[in-house]
């Protein structure tokens, strides 16, 4: 790839995930694979979009960044120093998470000042009055008033609270914000708020955000690159405009046609994927996307596709690999 | 044209709590025939789950439900006995609710639940009903239809839980479908999948259909008719092509703002934003109840509002085009 990777401020090598999982309660533990020798690299002040369907592995590329679970093989990187051998409170300065829900993410018993500073009391940093300081000055930032520090989070509307959870994953100014779906609990018009104040935010900290979302649209508006996650594995990854503009991989494509846009009279579209997303316990053989792509051969049935640089990106499939069998020079 | 299958006038419902009443749904009308889509459109708090609720005849019992018309097949709900509703609910009129881990009953297997229904209103014999459960599951595209009667919801998948959910639904051929967003908590393939779906079912059975969303995208691409709701009332109401085309309340015009539009809105840009908060529906209200958040609320907006447009498109605001072309000016 292009990339300069000495300018990454993260970095995935080979990342692989491999849970046991067990069938029944006599069953025979057996190997889920939730990510699978996932490579990425994120250049600082980037935002690297996520998507994929629900059980693709996103989240527990989440947990792996942020130090919950170790990777059973690869290297994650953070400015060139190996995840792992960091300790927790480090680590957590400079990588923080913004989730989903936030009416569970915060703690109904805490005041939002306790949940907002509790990251500096953490890390010990200062005392009462700069904590008090530190939690107004952030507060401002993402748009709260100051008087809500005596509140709590039941007090709170939905878009208010996923502010008060951006501010406290940046009180501590982290370098890389990992936000899993923060804005598909919330009603359009506040998200709408929140996706323009994650991008205000950005611009004023360069921060670097892996935003996870199922929501194309808002992927396309936020992310300047996009990896798109199939049963563990990446298989696709460009800029955002060769994405949407030129996807490459049949489930990227079957992805952009099923985002409906507020256009009437263009029906449901037909993403012609089958129904049923295959058991992670048992993939399938060769591309593990066979099964419900409309282009599948023999070939794909039999052998799995090796990364193909596109110009713009990299895409597993037979179709775009000039050594394959079953290459096509149109659709590459 | 034929009379319709669902006519709703002036529909209110009010909530007593403790500092007065919550007039959450205020004064609603619309009409549905045999075929037709509607969908309900708004944001959460703005009384369309309750809306559906009150035609269902399924409100809590401190709620209070007034309506000039609420006519289903002939049949005035406002004064039918229990026995009446009982015999319409599941068999002339069904629901389909949001969560498909919550509305199914754990404890009972998927044939139970299917069949129960079809067991209770019509005189068929478990075979009979068991193999109607399993031509509908296969319908709506589960493959071993049989072996699913045996099996428990949490043995399910969420996808494949909404399919039964809409199979549930089915059963007893019912000529109205209230789908309350069906498709918020399922990955944008499976919602596309299901929407499609549903779409030819109602086609195919000449079933008519309130869908409740907030997805402005889904909205679009089914609906016949549309009714945006904010804070308890219809501001604007017309065939989709109408109110997509030409929004006209200032309140729709806001909520396509929000939203990113692949190949429109500029990628990065700052999406447009509905400030402020939904005001208290407690106690007296008057004028229009968007003005606290909209640009062009005038004195005016504070007396009664009066309803504008032609039979097809209809929108409540002081200004007589809801100052659409004024925007339009602004933008050009």
């Amino acid at each position: 790839m292009s990339q300069e990777t000495s300018q990454a401020v993260l970095e995935l090598r080979g990342v692989t995930k491999t849970y046991r999982v067990k069938q029944g309660i006599f069953g025979k533990a057996k190997p889920l694979t939730a990510v699978n020798d996932v490579s990425l690299s994120l250049p600082r002040g980037e935002v690297l979009g996520l998507v994929g369907e629900s059980g693709c592995g996103k989240s527990t590329l989440a947990k792996i960044l942020l130090g919950l679970e170790a990777p059973t093989h690869g290297q994650v990187m953070i400015d060139g120093k190996e995840i792992l051998a960091q300790d927790r409170l480090s680590l957590a300065r400079r990588i923080q998470p913004i989730f989903q829900d936030p009416y569970s993410s915060l703690n109904p018993r805490k005041s939002i000042f306790d949940i907002v500073s509790l990251p500096l009391r953490v890390h010990k940093v200062g005392g009462p009055e700069e904590w008090e300081r530190k939690v107004r000055d952030i507060l401002d930032i993402v748009g709260l008033p100051a008087r809500v520090m005596n509140t709590y989070p039941s007090q709170m509307s939905g878009g208010q609270r996923q502010r008060v959870a951006i501010a406290r994953a940046l009180i501590m100014k982290p370098e890389i914000v990992i936000c899993d779906e923060p804005t598909s609990a919330l009603d359009v018009s506040v998200q709408s708020q929140i996706l323009n104040l994650l991008g205000d935010l950005r611009r004023e900290f360069g921060l670097t955000y892996l935003f996870i979302s199922h929501d194309l649209a808002v992927v396309e508006h936020l992310a300047t690159r996009v990896a798109v996650m199939y049963l563990g594995r990446i298989v696709e990854e460009s800029d955002v405009a060769g994405l949407f503009d030129r996807a490459g991989h049949p489930y990227t494509q079957a992805l952009l046609k099923s985002v409906l846009t507020p256009e009437p009279g263009l029906g449901v579209p037909d993403t012609q994927l089958g129904m049923a997303y295959p058991n992670p316990i048992d993939p399938p053989s060769g591309c593990q996307f066979h099964p419900r792509c409309p282009m599948a051969t023999s070939h794909c049935k039999a052998v799995a596709p090796r990364p193909v640089d596109t110009g713009h990106g990299r895409v597993e499939c037979h179709l775009h690999d000039p050594q394959s069998p079953i290459y096509d020079a149109k659709v590459a | 044209m034929d009379k319709p299958l669902l006519s709703v006038r002036n529909l209110t419902i009010d909530i007593p709590v403790g500092g007065g009443t919550l007039h959450a749904v205020r004064g609603i009308d619309f009409d549905l025939n045999r075929g037709e889509t509607l969908c309900i459109v708004g944001e959460s708090g703005s009384g369309k789950s309750l809306t559906s609720l009150a035609v269902m005849g399924l409100l809590g019992k401190a709620i209070r439900r007034g309506a000039d018309r609420l006519e289903f097949d002939g049949t005035d709900l406002t004064t039918a006995s229990p026995r009446t509703m009982r015999s319409l609910r599941g068999a002339r009129m069904s629901m389909i609710f949001q969560e498909p881990m919550t509305s199914l009953n754990p404890a009972y297997t998927i044939g139970d639940q299917l069949t129960e229904a079809l067991l209770l209103h019509r005189k068929v014999g478990r075979e009979a009903a068991r193999a109607r459960a399993v031509e509908l599951l296969e319908k709506v595209g589960i493959t071993a239809a049989e072996s699913r009667l045996s099996q428990y919801p949490h043995q399910l998948s969420g996808g494949l839980r909404q399919r039964v959910m809409i199979a549930m639904a089915l059963m007893c051929e019912p000529e109205l479908i209230i789908a309350d967003e069906p498709t918020t908590a399922l990955d944008v393939t499976i919602q596309a999948q299901i929407l499609r779906l549903l779409h030819d079912l109602g086609r195919e059975m000449n079933m008519a259909m309130i869908l409740i969303t907030h997805d402005l995208g889904v909205v679009a691409r089914v609906a016949d008719k549309v009714a945006v709701m904010y804070a308890g009332e219809l501001v604007e109401t017309g065939a989709a092509t109408e109110v997509f085309n030409t929004p006209t309340h200032p309140y729709t015009r806001g909520l396509l703002r929000c939203i990113p539009l692949p190949g429109k809105t500029e990628r990065g840009s700052r999406l447009g934003t509905i400030p402020g908060i939904v005001p208290s529906l407690i106690g007296d209200i008057r004028g229009c109840a968007f003005r606290t958040r909209c640009a062009h609320a005038v004195p005016a907006c504070h007396e009664a509002i009066p309803l504008r447009g032609e039979a097809g498109h209809k929108f409540r605001c002081v200004h007589e085009d809801g100052k659409r072309h004024a925007e339009e000016e602004a933008l050009a």
